[in-house]
């Protein structure tokens, strides 16, 4: 059992949780997810890590609540446990293999959508701790969906917040962000795209007509995590690719996002959720989070 | 008494069995296992022994199983395998023990694997254990993996004294025997948590949730004071065949298919995990993988078929899960191989495209290589397509140990005799060191390590 040392609600479905784990603490880096399972008979739900502590062990996930699974996460509090916390897994940020001096020089510009900040979060404040300040987009939907903001604040260089309805910041979409710092002469050697599949393509469709070499981390339905089941498998540059093991973090102007967006959908949209109850009968008990099978 | 025919074992009818998950076979009971026992002649130069990849002494414990003996018949498994009742389901006896029988020159061999079967039920029903060690020694040794292998090394150097402890990924040890073979062939609760927990009873600790490579490394754990390393990791990644279609939704390789149902309990109504359960569903494959996905699905409602690109004398999989499936309905097209997954426009299956194989020269590996028949393309309806076709070595350990040799193919190179690797204080064995192979292979390979690894630490010391 891993104990939740603390537990914060960020937004109306959007919470934060830090978990006493030393094994992954001691070993992980940004860029990195873990795998829990709240409950004994529970899913194993993959987050990426938001934050660590190496000196109390402990590491600390954002989640948004989607199905099931998330929802029973959520009504866990400070001092209760989950079942099982495995991780770190996936690779780490290709800037933590950097060398310093080589990083010092790299202009970076991060792009964050929605719950999406959250795994950007650690890489931000991982450059910030070596002096290295790289600009930050933050794109939400509408102001009260909008996360850390203050924290982000703390380690990025220039943050610069867009809503979807203009509700704060910026009125419009993270790539209308992007060109305006081009625009106003910005120059990125890298970008480090991290949001909903849908953003990351558009990013990608963007920054590939800028010349601007792009980063982004798949989230693809995955099951064990370690390179076992081929669940998460995903096309990039023409190849197979487990993104468990492999990624999460892929060169974007190379993945198949048409592709990776069909396979989400298989336990995850509306009609991938609708289809999924016709297709598993009475394996269908709920874990789609919207036919209250499981109520 | 007949003393060429088998008593025969009693089994689910297969029109019910189709329908549930409860374990197809019985099996014996006493009456039946002392009768089948009395046709055993008891050879002095017995080549059963020689077909036991482990050596059980096979007359010796059916001996006593003759005069209704069990718990001395048990204790002679046990003297050389640990998880007897997990091997007396799904060794494939036929090309081991009981395909060297005296007996099955002229009639049916022994039916070495249902007495063993018997034995180690009958041992868990009454209580009896293995025993733990009266003496301990002060030394840890750490074992990845809680597979056949893993479970078998660790069992055995704490049988010896050594303070063992697993590392396992998973949220659940047991490695294919829980999250790969279905619960109608090895039962989960009555017969492998059982076994597991006699390991465990000998004093060994068990780390789940730990990935050694990513959580821990191996240089970590000599530092944690581990004296020596068993790797028992299993096979690794599941292949696909790289045709077009592959990456459609309804496309999965046997083990996450096998895995959600398995491992997740996705058959179960208290698991939250979702299982495609198709109409039609094709398993690409001829081995147990396949034989085991194909009767998952076919127990979950659909039509199911087998296809594979040889003919049925080449199948690899027992001849005991072959004949199970035909019984149950599972439909097989052989010498067929597939060229193209067919999709919808959202992405989803929707058939698949096969060619007609003939069977030409024989390969490499004996087989006769099979060739596709030019111009005999056709397609098979199909809503979830399921690929088995093997597995490839995952990287994570051996990438991340310094020292540690692999072949070409990526598996860890370790010897037979003693399990030692390149790397000094490291053993390995099973899957992860031969490729997809047996339970028992894996035990066998465990067993050895653990023996390896007695006399490096004994060596060490002087
Ligand atoms: C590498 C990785 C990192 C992630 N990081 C985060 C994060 O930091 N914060 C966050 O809020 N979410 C993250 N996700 C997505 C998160 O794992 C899913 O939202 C969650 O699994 C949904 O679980 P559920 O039971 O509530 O939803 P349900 O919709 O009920 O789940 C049904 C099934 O679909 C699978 N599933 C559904 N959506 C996803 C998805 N997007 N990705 C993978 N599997 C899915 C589940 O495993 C489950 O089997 C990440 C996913 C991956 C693969
Ligand atoms: C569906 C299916 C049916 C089969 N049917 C039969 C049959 O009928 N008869 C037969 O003899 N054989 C059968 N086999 C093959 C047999 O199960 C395997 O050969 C055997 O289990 C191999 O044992 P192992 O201990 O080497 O590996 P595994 O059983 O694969 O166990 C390896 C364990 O190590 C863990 N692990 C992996 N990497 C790490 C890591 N980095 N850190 C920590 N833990 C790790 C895994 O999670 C797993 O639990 C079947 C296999 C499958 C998949
Ligand atoms: S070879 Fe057959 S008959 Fe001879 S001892 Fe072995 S099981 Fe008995
Ligand atoms: S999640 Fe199973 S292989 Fe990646």
């Amino acid at each position: 059992m891993y104990k939740i040392i603390r537990d914060e609600k960020l937004t109306d479905n959007i919470y934060l949780m830090e978990i006493e784990a030393p094994r992954v603490a001691k070993n992980c880096l940004p860029g990195q997810f873990i795998i829990l399972r709240s409950h004994s008979k529970g899913e194993r739900i993959p987050l990426t890590i938001c934050d660590y502590s190496k000196e109390r062990g402990t590491v600390t996930i954002v989640f948004q609540i989607v199905g099931a699974g998330t929802e029973f996460l959520a009504n866990l509090k400070a001092g209760d446990s989950v079942q099982d916390f495995v991780g770190p897994l996936g690779r780490p940020s290709e800037l933590t293999d950097m060398p310093l001096s080589e990083l010092k020089n790299k202009k970076i510009l991060f792009v964050a959508g929605g719950v999406g900040t959250a795994p950007v979060y650690p890489q931000v404040k991982w450059l910030n701790e070596r002096g290295v300040m790289a600009d930050v987009i933050v794109g939400s939907k509408t102001k009260d969906l909008l996360i850390m903001e203050d924290m982000m604040k703390e380690v990025a260089g220039g943050l610069y917040i867009t809503t979807d309805d203009g509700s704060y910041g910026d009125h419009g979409m993270v790539t209308n962000s992007i060109q305006k710092l081009v625009d106003s002469g910005k120059k990125y050697d890298v970008c480090i795209a991290i949001g909903p599949m849908i953003m990351m393509k558009f990013v990608c469709k963007l920054t590939k007509e800028l010349d601007m070499p792009t980063v982004v981390s798949l989230n693809p339905i995955m099951v064990d995590g370690t390179g076992m089941c081929g669940a998460c498998r995903v096309t990039v540059d023409g190849e197979v690719k487990f993104a468990c093991v492999d990624g999460p973090e892929f060169d974007g102007h190379k993945v198949d996002f048409d592709q990776a967006m069909k396979r989400q959908q298989l336990y995850k949209t509306n009609e991938g959720r609708a289809f999924l109850k016709a297709k598993e009968g009475d394996t269908h008990h709920g874990g789609c989070g919207n036919c209250g099978g499981d109520q | 008494m007949d003393v060429l025919n088998r008593v025969p074992v009693r089994e689910q009818e297969p029109k019910t069995r189709a329908k549930n998950f409860d374990e197809v076979c019985l099996g014996y009971n006493i009456d039946e296992a002392v009768e089948e026992s009395k046709r055993c002649i008891g050879c002095k130069n017995a080549k059963c022994i020689e077909g036991c990849p482990v050596a059980i002494n096979i007359p010796e414990f059916i001996g006593h199983l003759k005069e209704g003996n069990v718990k001395e018949a048990f204790d002679v498994i046990s003297e050389s395998s640990s998880l007897p009742a997990v091997c007396g389901r799904v060794c494939p006896q036929e090309s081991q023990c009981e395909g060297k029988c005296i007996r099955g020159i002229k009639g049916d061999p022994i039916s070495i694997g249902k007495l063993e079967r018997f034995t180690a039920d009958w041992a868990k029903q009454n209580g009896v254990k293995p025993q733990p060690p009266k003496e301990r020694i002060d030394k840890k040794v750490a074992v990845i993996g809680s597979g056949p292998a893993g479970l078998t090394c660790a069992g055995d150097l704490a049988k010896l004294g050594y303070k063992v402890t697993i590392f396992e990924a998973l949220h659940e040890p047991g490695g294919v025997l829980v999250y790969g073979i279905p619960e109608f062939r090895l039962p989960k609760e009555d017969i492998v948590k059982k076994e597991i927990e006699n390991v465990l009873s000998l004093g060994v600790e068990l780390e789940l949730n730990s990935i050694v490579g990513k959580s821990v490394k191996i240089d970590d754990l000599f530092e944690e004071g581990f004296e020596a390393v068993f790797i028992g990791s299993g096979a690794g990644l599941p292949k696909f065949m790289g045709i077009p279609g592959e990456q459609a939704n309804g496309v999965f390789s046997a083990n996450e298919y096998l895995t959600r149902s398995n491992l997740m309990k996705a058959f179960d109504e208290n698991s939250t995990t979702p299982i495609m359960r198709g109409q039609k569903v094709a398993v690409v494959g001829g081995g147990n993988v396949a034989m085991d996905a194909a009767r998952t699905a076919l127990r979950l409602g659909a039509e199911t078929h087998i296809i594979y690109r040889r003919s049925e004398e080449e199948l690899p999989a027992r001849v005991e899960e072959v004949h199970h499936a035909k019984e149950e309905g599972v439909i097989f097209d052989l010498l067929t191989n597939p060229v193209e997954i067919l999709t919808t426009d959202e992405g989803w299956v929707k058939g698949i495209r096969c060619v007609k194989m003939e069977l030409g020269e024989p390969d490499a590996s004996g087989r006769r290589r099979p060739q596709p028949i030019e111009g005999s393309e056709f397609d098979i309806e199909a809503d979830t397509v399921i690929m088995s076709l093997g597995t490839s070595p995952n990287p994570l350990i051996s990438s991340t140990t310094s020292g540690l040799d692999t072949n070409k193919w990526g598996c860890i190179v370790a010897d037979e005799e003693m399990g030692l690797t390149s790397k000094e204080g490291v053993f390995a064995g099973g899957d992860a060191v031969t490729g997809a192979a047996t339970v028992i292979l894996a035990m066998g390979a465990g067993k050895a390590a653990a023996k390896g690894i007695h006399e490096y630490l004994q060596g060490k010391d002087k």
